[in-house]
């Protein structure tokens, strides 16, 4: 385990772990908004990868992933996007949200290389199951990178048991059964499954999947240790989309706006 | 031969296959093999299964061996799986039947199902309409503007047809969007796939349900040949069910195979659906396979006049059999398809779907190089009225 991922794990707070797609809508732009989040609070980062047939996200980062693609963005952009974060200052866990072909294609051995040597913590691979990824899972480890694992409400009780007690970086609780997106209700019952998820588990617990207001946010303090946002934040990217192309500054200010009024007061 | 051991108990055609899907429906799929596994144990199960094919489908299905298209081709004589009688139009009913047997077993009341051309989506709209299943089908928007006609048939047998608008709106796309509604509604829903693709156990599933193709083809062919097995077997490769389905009982002998995939207007050109031809490995829907995509990963989009044979993807286990070279994958553009067509039509009086014109297509070049006491089984997986359109067009613009 790095230094950014003990901060992160020993922290007190209820972790905010922001999703954003890389390249959308250009490359700096997605540095600034990394560096917006981190000031408002951000615990880690999740940085989206542009690819052409998402099956597990919804109409939001789908149209992300689109203008990312156009704008050339790739698998290795992204992860070479991450030592120019660092290079401004960027402190907290990053990690790598990547569709398996991507990684495929790159070559894992030489995407965890260049992902090491780029100050990337993590990898998430949302069609890579647990009972697919033993290889990878082998080698993140000789790289020093968390390979973070995803259960859902309908993963079975051995298992949760054994995802979440071997779980490295944090637990990934899928909060409702679908594709990423905003939500206005989640599935009953909820809290049981992140009771059962923290109860083995070493590193944080956190709650993804819908989440789009304070409120709901708020619902899983207690239950959870963090809580992920990805298609809202996304949305809002999208809605400032000239802005942060054309008036960056002002955008951004926008978007931290939006980010407080987002998290819990005492987060922050 | 090391084809008896594949599948292996990881779901893996060597290195194809297997299990890439989100977490939230693994479990779904363990169901699946477990139920599946079961019924095919069934005596019940498989007679039912059996009966709903001579009863509902029509089967066997006839081989029909083609005299004057032979005959004005030269070299060796070419026999037809005729898969196009079947009820609704084309092999894809034994799969739907197969699995929507399957989906009443298991207590599921709602199926989905992908459809490019819209044939797979009649197909399951009919099983759905025959064992009184909800049926929601997802179709590319571009392919519900290309295939009204299938679209209003779906409709009048009471499935629902959802636009779907992401990506390139055509069959890789509803594929997703059906994988994406059945994750949201897994608990309930039987995702029917209509082709041997997908996340293990499908691909063995689809085999399994189409591979009276091929049985039926062996025992009907020794009959008229005395106990001989033909000297080719012959059949289009899109996802590839109805190719996988006829080669099954011949994998294991000494037949010469053949799968033809679609070149559209060439493999030199970027217009193609030659997946084994021209792809890299790599994941599509849930399975590592061949596929159409570029150096960084991300899945182009194929071409082909044959709706059913355009997907950048294609069926694990003839990703293995390409590997292993057991059987010989060939590409045949449109134009030798439609020539095939007109030929099969003027001589035979059949008139096939643009996706078998390409087995058929194929056969005749793969005749004149054999004898004249040699046989060639070609299997004509669908027919063509779904095709006129299209043919009307060709021709049109052609002129």
């Amino acid at each position: 385990m790095n230094k950014r991922w003990e901060v992160f794990q020993h922290s007190s707070d209820y972790r905010f772990t922001p999703y954003i797609m890389a390249g959308d809508p250009c490359e700096e732009a997605t540095i600034e908004l990394s560096l917006a989040l981190e000031q408002c609070g951000a615990h880690a980062l999740e940085l989206g990868v542009p690819y052409s047939d998402p099956l597990a996200d919804g109409p939001v980062i789908q149209r992300a992933g689109m203008r990312g693609l156009a704008q050339n963005m790739n698998l290795e952009k992204t992860v070479k996007l991450v030592s120019k974060l660092r290079e401004r200052g960027l402190k907290i866990p990053v990690i790598i949200f990547t569709y398996y072909n991507l990684l495929l294609q790159l070559g894992e051995n030489r995407f965890l290389k260049l992902a090491e040597d780029s100050g990337v913590d993590g990898v998430l691979v949302p069609d890579l199951p647990y009972e697919e990824s033993g290889y990878l899972q082998k080698m993140c480890s000789e790289h020093n990178l968390a390979l973070i694992s995803l259960v859902s409400p309908t993963t079975r009780e051995e298992k949760l048991v054994r995802l979440s007690s071997e779980a490295e970086g944090f637990l990934y609780c899928i909060s409702s059964l679908g594709v990423t997106g905003i939500r206005s209700e989640f599935r009953a019952g909820l809290d049981d499954f992140l009771k059962a998820a923290k109860q083995n588990c070493r590193v944080p617990v956190l709650v993804g999947f819908g989440l789009s207001t304070r409120e709901q946010i708020q619902q899983f303090d207690g239950s959870s240790d963090g809580f992920i946002v990805g298609s809202a934040i996304v949305k809002k990217i999208e809605e400032l989309e000239s802005d942060l192309l054309t008036n960056r500054e002002e955008a951004i200010k926008t978007f931290k706006s939006y980010i407080e009024s987002l998290l819990p007061v005492y987060s922050r | 031969m090391t084809t008896a051991t594949v599948p292996d108990n990881r779901g893996r055609y060597g290195v194809f296959g297997g299990k890439y899907v989100p977490e939230t429906i693994m479990f779904a799929l363990e169901e699946l093999e477990t139920a599946f596994d079961e019924a095919i144990q069934d005596r019940e199960f498989n007679e039912l299964f059996q009966r709903e094919l001579a009863i509902y489908s029509g089967r066997p299905t006839p081989l029909t061996k083609a005299d004057r298209l032979s005959e004005s081709n030269g070299g060796a004589s070419i026999y037809l799986k005729r898969e196009d009688l079947n009820h609704t139009g084309a092999h894809k009913i034994n799969n739907a039947i197969g699995q929507a047997l399957l989906a009443v077993r298991m207590g599921k009341k709602k199926i989905i199902a992908e459809t490019g051309a819209g044939q797979h989506g009649v197909a399951a709209a009919t099983v759905a309409a025959k064992y009184g299943l909800s049926c929601k089908v997802y179709m590319g928007k571009e392919d519900i503007r290309r295939q009204a006609l299938n679209v209003f048939r779906m409709k009048l047998l009471g499935a629902e047809v959802i636009e779907v608008t992401s990506g390139s709106q055509t069959l890789k796309d509803a594929t997703n969007e059906a994988i994406r509604e059945w994750v949201a509604a897994v608990e309930d829903t039987f995702y029917l796939i209509g082709s041997a693709v997908g996340p293990y156990p499908y691909p063995k599933m689809v085999k399994q349900f189409q591979q009276v193709i091929g049985y039926e083809t062996e025992s009907q062919f020794k009959e008229i040949q005395k106990g001989k097995l033909p000297d080719a077997v012959v059949a289009c490769v899109g996802g590839g069910s109805n190719a996988i389905g006829m080669f099954a009982p011949f994998i294991e002998k000494d037949v010469p195979l053949y799968g033809v995939e679609a070149a559209g207007m060439g493999v030199e050109t970027a217009h193609h659906a030659a997946t084994l031809s021209k792809g890299s490995n790599g994941v599509i829907h849930g399975s590592l396979t061949k596929l159409l995509q570029t150096s960084e990963g991300q899945i182009t989009e194929p071409y082909s006049i044959s709706a059913g044979l355009d997907y950048p993807g294609i069926g694990p286990e003839h990703a293995y059999l390409h590997e292993t070279k057991r059987v010989t994958y060939e590409a045949v553009t449109d134009e030798e398809a439609l020539h095939a067509l007109k030929l099969l039509c003027e001589n035979e009086g059949i008139l096939c779907a643009l996706e078998s014109a390409h087995a058929v297509a194929y056969s005749l070049k793969l005749a004149k190089e054999m004898q004249k006491d040699q046989h060639i089984v070609v299997c004509l997986s669908g027919r063509g009225d779904k095709d006129v359109h299209t043919l009307m067009e060709f021709e049109e613009g052609g002129e």
